[in-house]
């Protein structure tokens, strides 16, 4: 095994680094930090007027009315951290421009608002680069690297840093996941290095930042249970029931509830914990995003869609039974199925919950340490994705960021990271859709995807390729993919009659590459073989 | 890595950093009633597709050459009537005569953005790669990390992608010509540099070290035999690139001479705007421009500017070097941008791609040189609201430099190449021994000086007029120090290289 993810180097080594890296790894995050300066001017989403007006709520209104306010349709539906987090920044932000803190200020967008939320973004990148730098020194690849460009830290600070669908999302899209991310990598970091409350910590107030983590939670849950609350296993690597510490148990506890109270104590006594779960989980939407997420569902969309065009063609449905809706693909939120039968939200439960509960067992059966609790925190992420209720495609994010960190270990890691990444990648495309911004996402993407795949080739240049002929073949049809759809489709009569052909074809596209590399990255975990060198502590 | 990989990342970067600069403002944006070079290239358009060539030059009902008149040689022009060509299948309002003036749209700024992004492709960076790939001596990553250098400078990415112009196009062409002599391909290169003569006359500048290289070259190989054949050949081709450059307009003597005096407006004066150069920077102390009248003017700037383009020149001829002609191509065209008449900000930009070209030679001075050089842009980049790209560009160049060359580790005497200049003075000045303290004080001190905008930029947007550039125009305290700086700086800077050929 290459690299393995033995932590806590000691404290020379992690100088030594420090002292070699430093130049390198400080060139490569202010390089990014420039790059997202010069994005300032770029199209933004919606997104943009969603935390304007947090800004603005935060800013004025009273804890009780947090929740409440709903002037503008985006009302605030993030955890109360993020919601104080916004209220912090909206100290600063009013020595820009107070007038953005008007709640009654619709679609307020002034160049010192534009100016002042973009660098809030870029400043609280700043925790994302420090996780990096974590994460760099927890992992420990070839110990001669001769060459700076073929260390394995330097490839897996550029995967991360330099990361294509972080950039889009953050800032020009327009999102804080820069520093979402950061908390859950250091976190990841700590519990790397075996500082297990610490990175419980993290991630409970991570989860109080956005609620969408709670997906890998599990991953936490059961790995900090097994390493941190029973400290010993049995000399075959099972587990020793009796080593259950309680003092462990109850830190952990302690740290979760603390944090949990900190948060949403204060709407437990005003009473409106009610009001701020419903905020949170709105069942309300559709079983897909207005742009299907490349998943499961997406399959099963399609798949209804074509047996319902078969069935019409074969004359086993009348077509005037046909509901509307069906027929105008991913512009409504509401999909109506007509041949499959119709998934629920509780279905979409079941479904995630089955898909999770073999890594978690994995995790809990066969524990491999960190390179174990990775695995099975990516195979959480992306289970959820393939079968959660109203994905974003903008989640695919969770599974490959921390993918990165197991693609430098390992082969057969690094080319299912590959197929991950890039189809992962090229489905965040219809998230810019402005002709400006068309050649930059396609610049950034090539600049990414050129450097993982090179960057991972030559780390691994002494193994088998890591893709075979088939999924080489699927990634470069990616290429005619995004030329007809960008370029041909526009130019043809049916743009007006099917305007959603690109995002469907995109959507199912893709989704057949992560269902993919999701299947094997599943079947790689659950057939490795457990290393016996587990010592019996 | 890859040698391929690395280069087209390097490109891909490159181009990344080129379209996200242009995303932002444009020279002239919003400003009527004569906006700027944004408009000027436009008005091109306009002209060259709807008038006949014979017009393009002339002042016309329909031509008023005292709104953005074509003053660029014929190359600019065709290159302005194909760019028409391409606008009117997409939009006709864009080059429409007189209605089109001042005409400005998302999709048109987006079109005419994508037309020096493919310039630049096209044109600049190959030439660039290739340089860099010919270099003799060094390992293929420092190839790439003088190509990253190379493309990443700032100046060049700002006026061309943000303030809006097409130099890549003329030096490229000039890089070519170069790429062609250090190939041997005289002929070639020749071609090479008629064309970006043809594109821009301020190519002017170059012309002199290509002369004399060549005509080194046709002496060494001796006048009577295979020399004469090749100066024949030289001057052969040479007229006939211009011939074909010129054709349309050969018909009559009239028309050459009118698109000749379109090209060198003599009575536009000594200097524009804030250049730092010699003549702006004595302007502190003397007036020049009141005291002596624009012929003497003209005739003073002249003689200043053959005197110092004389040693450098002559050292060329009588000794015809790669190495020399690279330098001398420094040399000259810093003296004609430090002393010749009616000189541009802008034209800083054809003394850095020459520096670019030393790059790897001398990685601290060119670095110092380059960062200058932007730097000597920062009032128009004020005025055209580019300083958050000039923010962002300008440190990720240096840190690429920093990153790619460790210049500041290299700044002893041998490494700056200055070890027999210092040898030879330090009999004389006692403190000469401490000049590469000295040099590392100095750009420290530079360094600490760029993040000088006391107020936040948006406040210079809000109404139109900010502090900031008030600050610029008005307070000529401010300025000329600002300048004197910048004067300094590069006069410095000539000094040296002035001493290394």
């Amino acid at each position: 095994m290459r690299g393995a993810v033995p932590c806590r180097r000691g404290a020379g080594g992690a100088r030594a680094m420090a002292a070699g890296g430093r130049g390198w790894f400080r060139a490569l995050a202010l390089g990014v930090s420039f790059l997202k300066c010069l994005l300032i001017p770029a199209y933004y989403s919606t997104d943009f007027e969603v935390h304007r007006n947090w800004l603005a709520i935060t800013h004025n209104l009273p804890l009780s009315q947090w929740y409440y306010e709903a002037t503008s349709e985006w009302t605030l539906d993030y955890p109360p951290f993020f919601a104080w987090f916004e209220y912090v920044l909206s100290h600063i932000a009013k020595y820009f421009d107070p007038q953005m803190l008007v709640v009654e200020n619709l679609n307020y967008a002034s160049r010192a608002t534009i100016f002042f939320q973009r660098l809030s973004v870029i400043f609280t990148d700043t925790l994302f680069i420090y996780a990096v730098h974590e994460c760099c020194r927890c992992i420990n690849g070839k110990r001669a690297a001769k060459d700076i460009l073929e260390k394995p830290t330097f490839i897996l600070a550029v995967l991360l840093l330099w990361n294509f669908g972080l950039l889009i999302v953050d800032h020009i899209h327009f999102q804080y996941n820069g520093f979402l991310f950061g908390l859950m990598l250091l976190s990841v970091a700590r519990v790397c290095q075996k500082r297990y409350l610490e990175g419980a910590l993290l991630f409970a107030v991570l989860l109080h930042f956005k609620h969408i983590y709670i997906y890998v939670a599990p991953a936490y849950g059961v790995y900090l249970l097994r390493s941190y609350c029973f400290t010993a296993n049995n000399a075959d690597g099972s587990l020793k029931w009796r080593s259950f510490s309680f003092l462990h148990v109850t830190l952990l506890g302690l740290i979760v509830c603390l944090v949990s109270a900190l948060s949403l104590g204060p709407f437990l006594v005003l009473g409106q914990l009610p009001q701020v779960i419903s905020r949170l989980f709105p069942f309300k939407r559709g079983l897909c995003h207005a742009y299907w997420a490349p998943n499961f569902w997406a399959l099963y969309n399609a798949m209804d869609k074509a047996l319902t065009i078969l069935g019409l063609k074969c004359n086993f449905l009348e077509g005037t039974k046909i509901p509307k809706a069906s027929m105008t693909g991913g512009l409504v939120q509401e999909f109506q199925h007509t041949v499959l039968p119709s998934v629920t939200p509780l279905a979409t439960l079941i479904c995630t919950f089955i898909a999770i509960l073999p890594s978690v067992f994995c995790l809990w059966f066969k524990p491999q340490g960190p390179r174990g609790f990775l695995q099975c925190l990516v195979l959480c992420a992306l289970s959820s994705f393939m079968f959660g209720w109203h994905v974003h495609e903008k989640a695919i994010l969770l599974a490959i960021l921390p993918l990165s960190l197991l693609s430098i270990q390992r082969a057969k890691d690094a080319g299912i990271y590959l197929i991950l990444a890039t189809t992962g990648h090229f489905s965040l495309f219809p998230l810019l859709f402005t002709t400006p911004e068309l050649p930059i996402k396609i610049l950034l993407m090539l600049l990414f995807t050129v450097y993982s795949f090179s960057s991972l080739k030559s780390l691994f240049r002494r193994e088998k390729p890591l893709l075979n002929w088939l999924e080489t073949i699927y990634l470069i049809q990616l290429v005619p993919l995004e030329i007809f759809c960008e370029i041909i489709f526009p130019l043809t009569p049916w743009k007006r009659h099917f305007p959603f052909v690109p995002l469907l074809l995109t959507s199912v596209y893709c989704a057949l590459g992560i269902t993919y590399a999701w299947l094997k990255l599943y079947v790689s975990v659950l057939t490795e073989r457990i290393p016996v060198r587990q010592k019996a502590e | 890595m890859e040698k391929w990989s690395l280069m087209a990342l390097t490109v891909l970067l490159a181009l990344t950093v080129r379209w996200a600069v242009s995303l932002g403002s444009y020279s002239g944006a919003g400003k009527p009633p004569m906006y700027g070079d944004y408009e000027a290239q436009r008005h091109w358009q306009e002209i060259t597709y709807n008038l006949p060539i014979r017009q393009w030059y002339f002042n016309t009902s329909d031509n008023n050459l005292q709104y953005w008149g074509l003053d660029y040689p014929p190359l600019t022009a065709y290159h302005s009537f194909v760019c028409a060509y391409i606008a009117k299948l997409i939009n006709p309002d864009w080059v429409a005569l007189h209605t089109s003036r001042g005409y400005e749209s998302q999709p048109h700024k987006l079109f005419m953005r994508t037309t020096v992004f493919v310039a630049d492709l096209l044109v600049y960076i190959p030439a660039v790669i290739l340089y860099c790939f010919s270099l003799k001596e060094t390992s293929a990553k420092k190839k790439v990390s003088s190509a990253l250098c190379i493309l990443l400078y700032p100046g060049l990415i700002l006026i061309d992608h943000g303030h809006f112009q097409y130099n890549s196009v003329s030096l490229g062409l000039a890089l070519w010509a170069v790429l062609c002599l250090s190939h041997d391909w005289d002929l070639l290169g020749s071609v090479a540099f008629c064309l970006a003569l043809n594109y821009k006359q301020m190519e002017l500048y170059h012309s002199l070290p290509f002369f004399c290289y060549l005509l080194g070259k046709c002496f060494k190989k001796g006048l009577k035999g295979k020399g004469l054949v090749l100066l024949a050949k030289l001057a052969g081709t040479v007229l006939v690139s211009f011939a074909a450059c010129w054709l349309p307009f050969g018909t009559d003597v009239e028309q050459i001479m009118q698109v000749l005096r379109r090209l060198f407006p003599i009575d536009r004066g000594l200097f524009e705007d804030k250049v730092a150069n010699i003549w702006c920077s004595l302007s502190v102390l003397i007036k020049i421009k009141n005291v002596i009248s624009p012929r003497t003017q003209l005739k003073l700037s002249f003689a200043v500017t053959f005197l110092s383009l004389l040693p450098a020149c002559i050292k060329l001829t009588v000794q015809p070097s790669l190495r020399g002609f690279k330098f001398a191509l420094v040399s000259c065209a810093l003296s004609f941008f430090l002393f010749s008449f009616q000189v541009h900000e802008k034209s800083i930009l054809l003394v850095s791609v020459p520096v670019c070209l030393i790059i790897n030679e001398i990685p601290f001075m060119a670095t110092w040189f380059l960062l200058v050089s932007t730097f000597s842009l920062l009032p128009l980049l004020l005025k055209d609201e580019l300083l958050l790209p000039y923010a962002a560009t300008t440190p990720a160049f240096l840190a690429a430099c920093l990153a790619s060359f460790s210049i500041l580790e290299k700044t002893s005497a041998e490494d700056l190449q200055l070890k027999a200049f210092s040898l030879s003075l330090k009999g004389y000045v006692s403190w000469f021994k401490s000049f590469p303290r000295i040099v590392r004080g100095l750009a420290y001190l530079l360094w600490k000086k760029y993040p000088q905008a006391p107020l936040p930029p948006w406040q210079l947007r809000e109404d139109g007029k900010g502090l900031w550039s008030r600050n610029w125009k008005d307070i000529g305290g401010e300025h000329s120090s600002v300048s004197t700086l910048q004067q300094f700086l590069i006069k410095q800077q000539n000094f040296h290289l002035f001493l290394r050929i």
